[in-house]
Formats: structure tokens, sequence, C-alpha cells
């Protein structure tokens, strides 16, 4: 009994602990953008919102958000389209050396998306004619996003069960039906999580969308945000505020609305 | 699971896979080998050697190896995937979900939203954040803690990083093993705590057998990833006197600021077979998993 009621302590001081500790950091972004003269310090704010104002009166910050969903959300798209197309391929017929495979992308993925392959990337882009494009940005990012996403949707669709497909098979649907009307329905909480996943790297993004866009009309809000300091070089810490809050609201909603609807977790629809 | 379910047949399995192969082949694996053949030319940022680089073969694999630097990242990089991947985030995610599986309503959905919060805010926000946390002279932790002109960054700069990555990535785990512990049973849990079982015995002979295979492919994972990590550039920039100055970073200064690429891409595929011991490693621990409940299944002792 009083072994229970230590444990249940423990894990509530526990609790408490991990619940300040990852809270701290943020307070900072809820406290400063409402601050009439915002410092580094987390403090009680002089209420204000002129620094909204005052961030939408800069030319790019708006446009750099837009920026951000255009790249976004294509590079979220196009990983979660191709990648679901191959985890089931993958997961449902047998490749020869399949698994050896994955694995080397994946590490190829990991180590090359880094700062390695930025030169290489770099003069490939200009070769395709891709610097300061959209698609450029987008066809880059998804390139390294795509190895992990078919990785894990590939985990998720082998434990997603076969017989509701070999059952429509019977009644004699066609596996492009079986895959619109059983198996995407299934998986549709992995394809979710990917897809917050995926937009939510793009959308912190830096070293790519630096080295790919020259024109500021076109960069997104992760590049913007360097921009926000004086002529001096010190930091405009209203405006940088302020601007982290409201480019921070997108991927949040996102990611409200997505674990809402779909829920957001690691694992298949329904149990074997 | 290997049985064609759906009758996909051998084409149209091609044809699924083959659009993002084609594209991680043009962006992934192109640029990849490129990166491998920079790394046996003197290729630089400017100069002579960036119009017209010379093939030097493997000389910049025995300067990188012979650069104290190097070890030292290396070391660095061991302890920063080590501190905050292994122990801080599989830890950390794993005792989270332990301690929440049980439990519903508010206090579950709080601590997980907070946890996951921190990992999809934008990492350039993020980074100022940290920088607002820890800062030497107005930083909220120093105001908290009564230390001002206490420099974290400064002074502990491979702890602060290692903190830091476990703030940032340990919500990827937590996810991870929440959905691993639905793959066991209650019943069985039961059983051992009525048979007096404590929780470290509990979480040996019930819970981890059955969740082998999650916890390998989220410490490959988050190893990987965390191995490669460039962020922490952002709160440390490597230093003071490259005491955080993990391998991502080390490539930075040596390929950008130094402008040595070929030296730098050689660095780069050096990290390449450093990742693929580690994955390698991972994968016999999988390997012999799987072999141990062949045996078990076919009613043989267990290994």
């Amino acid at each position: 009994m009083i072994r229970h009621v230590l444990g249940r302590l423990t894990a509530t001081l526990f609790i408490a602990v991990t619940l300040a500790f990852f809270t701290l950091p943020m307070l900072w972004l809820a406290s400063a953008p409402f601050d009439d003269t915002p410092t580094i310090t987390t403090s009680i704010p002089e209420f204000t919102l002129r620094n909204f104002a005052a961030i939408l009166d800069n030319p790019y910050a708006l446009g750099s958000i837009r920026n951000s969903l255009i790249q976004g959300g294509g590079a979220a798209a196009l990983v979660v389209a191709l990648a679901a197309l191959a985890a089931y391929a993958l997961s449902r017929v047998r490749v020869p050396g399949r698994d050896a495979l994955l694995y080397l992308l994946l590490l190829l993925s990991s180590v090359v998306t880094g700062t390695a392959a930025m030169v290489p990337i770099f003069e490939l882009a200009t070769r395709l004619d891709l610097i300061d494009t959209h698609l450029g940005v987008i066809l880059v990012v998804t390139g390294g996003l795509l190895p992990a996403a078919i990785f894990i949707l590939k985990d998720f669709m082998d434990e997603t069960p076969t017989s509701y497909e070999e059952s429509a098979r019977v009644f004699g649907a066609s596996p492009l039906q079986i895959l619109r009307h059983i198996v995407i329905p299934l998986v549709r909480p992995g394809l979710a999580t990917i897809a917050v996943w995926a937009l939510a790297s793009v959308w912190g993004g830096f070293l790519f969308q630096f080295i790919l866009l020259r024109d500021p009309e076109k960069a997104p809000g992760s590049v913007i945000l360097y921009t926000l300091y004086t002529e001096g070089g010190a930091p405009r810490l209203e405006l940088i505020s302020t601007f982290s809050l409201l480019y921070s609201l997108p991927v949040v909603a996102m990611y409200l609305f997505v674990s809402q609807r779909y829920g957001f977790r690691f694992h298949g629809g329904i149990k074997r | 699971m290997n049985t064609d379910a759906a009758g996909l047949g051998k084409g149209r399995a091609v044809a699924f896979v083959l659009p993002a192969l084609a594209l991680i082949a043009v962006f992934l694996v192109f640029p990849a080998l490129w990166t491998i053949y920079l790394g046996l030319t003197d290729y630089r940022l400017t100069g002579l050697a960036a119009a017209n680089p010379q093939v030097v073969g493997l000389d910049n694999y025995t300067g990188a190896l012979e650069d104290p630097r190097f070890l030292t990242s290396l070391w660095l990089t061991i302890l920063y995937v080590g501190g905050s991947a292994i122990i801080g985030q599989a830890g950390l995610g794993f005792t989270l979900a332990w301690i929440l599986r049980a439990r519903t309503g508010p206090v579950r959905r709080i601590v997980e939203g907070v946890v996951l919060l921190s990992w999809i805010l934008p990492s350039t926000v993020v980074g100022f954040l940290w920088f607002a946390l820890l800062d030497r002279d107005e930083g909220t932790l120093n105001a908290l803690l009564h230390t001002p002109g206490f420099a974290w960054l400064l002074d502990y700069p491979l702890l602060s990083i290692i903190i830091f990555n476990v703030w940032r990535g340990t919500a990827f785990s937590m996810m991870l093993y929440a959905a691993a512990l639905e793959n066991v049973p209650p019943s069985h849990l039961e059983t051992a705590r009525l048979a007096g079982a404590s929780v470290p015995q509990q979480l040996r002979d019930v819970v981890f057998p059955r969740i082998r295979r999650h916890i390998l492919t989220n410490l490959l994972l988050i190893s990987l990833w965390t191995f490669n990590d460039f962020t922490p550039f952002v709160l440390t920039g490597g230093g003071p006197e490259g005491r955080s100055e993990i391998l991502p970073v080390y490539v930075y200064r040596v390929a950008l600021r130094d402008g040595q690429l070929g030296v730098g891409a050689a660095i780069s595929f050096l990290i390449l077979l450093i990742n693929l011991v580690f994955a390698l490693a991972y994968l016999r621990l999988l390997r012999g998993q799987r072999r141990q409940q062949e045996v078990a299944a076919a009613g043989g002792p267990p290994a």
C-alpha cells in the first residue's frame, strides 16, 4: 500500500517537473510579443498590440508565411503521396533486398540532408534551373524526407491486417479500388502524422531554403526571421518575438486540426 | 507481412515505388555520390582549386583522421548522441509513455500537448527561445535561479546542447513508445503485479520483450537524426574553443568557413561510414531478437 502511494507520488512529481521543463522555454513566446519594451527575460508584459502592427509593416513578413505555406504544403503533400504508394507496395509485395535498400536510403538521407551535400545540391539546382523557385525547395526537401517517411509508413502498413483487402478482392474489387476505399482509410492516422511531421520539418528548415532562394520575395518565414535585425546587427526583439509567434501559429493549428480529426500516433488503425 | 493481399502484382508494385525512388535518386543519391567524388579532390570554395579541382586521392581522408579536432569532435558527437538521444530522449520518452499510459483526461492531454509543441515549433523559432532562456545577462533561467551573469552556454556548452536536444526531440520517442505499449496486454501486467513483481521486474520480464522491435527502431532513427543534427550550431556555434563542436558543425567549419570543400566532403563520407556501423549494430540486435522469437514460437526453450 505504502509502495503504491509512493509510486503515485513519484509519478505526479515527475509529471510536474517535466511540465515545467517543457513549458519554461516557451513562456517567452507568450509574453514578449505583447510587451511594450520586450527584453530577453520573460516577464509580465506591459500589454500592447503595437508589435503586431509593426511586423505587418515589414514588406516581407506576411508574404514569407505564404511562401512557407506553398513550400511546406507542397512538400508535405508530395511526401505523403509518394511515401504512401511506395510503403504500401513494399509492405505487400516481396521485393528482394527491400529492407537493405530502405536502411541504406534512411542512412543516406540523415547524413546528406545536413551540411554534407550542400554544394552538390546547389550546383544540381542551378543546372536544373530550380534556383529561386518554390518547386526547387519542394523537390530538394522532399528527397530528403522521403526515406524516413517510407520507413515509418511501411511499419504502419505492416501492422494493418490484410484480411480486409482479401475479402474485398474476393468480392471483385480492383487493386486500385482496394487501395482507395480500404487501405487509405485504414492508415489515415499514419498519413496525417507523416503530413504534420513533414510540414513541421520544412516549416523550420533554414539551410536549403537559404541556399536555393536568392529573391527575398520567395523566402519562407524561417529565413525572414533572421533578417529582423537593426542595421547595427542587434536583434529587434519586439519584431523577432512577434513574428516567431505568428510563424508558429499555422503549424500548431495544423497539428491541433489533425490530432482532433485523425489522431496523432504511430500505429495502425485496427489491431490484429 | 508479405502476402500480396490486394493482388497488386509485381508490375504495379514497381509503378508505386518508382516515383519516390526517382525523386530520391535525383535529389539524394546523386548529390551523395557527387559528395563522395568531391572528397577525393582538393576542391575549394575560392581560389585556384575552386575553378579547376584536382583529384588528390585519399589525402583528405588521411588528413582528417590525423586531425585531433576531428577525433575530439567525434568523441563529443558520441557523448551528444548518447546523452541526448539514447539516455535523454528515449529514456524520458519511455518514462512519459509508461506513466501516462493508464491516465486519461486533462493531465495526459496537457503533458502530451506541451511535449509535442516543443517538437512542432519551427527550429528557427526554437533557437531564439533557448537563447532567451540561457542568455548570460538577461536570460530567464538566471533570473529564476538568481544567478545573474552565469554563462550556461560558455561554461557548460555540451550539457546545454544535450538538454536542448532532449527538450526538442523527446516527443518522437514518447509517441512511438505510447503506441508500442498498447501492444502489451494489460492482463499480463496485472498478473505480474499480483505475483509481486516490482516495476523494474515488470518492465524487464513483461514489457521489454514485447516492444523490443519498437525500441530498436526508435533508437536507430533518433541516433541517426541526432548524429547529423546541425541545430546546436544556433546555440553555441560549436564553441567555446570547439567544446561543443559536434561533427556536423565541424564539417560546416571545414567546408564553408575554411573553404575546404573537398576535405568537408571527405569528412561527410566518414560520417556516413560511422552511421553505417551504428545501423548495422542495431540490425544485428534486431535479427538476433527475431531468431529468439522463432525459437520461442517453436516451443523451444527461450535462448
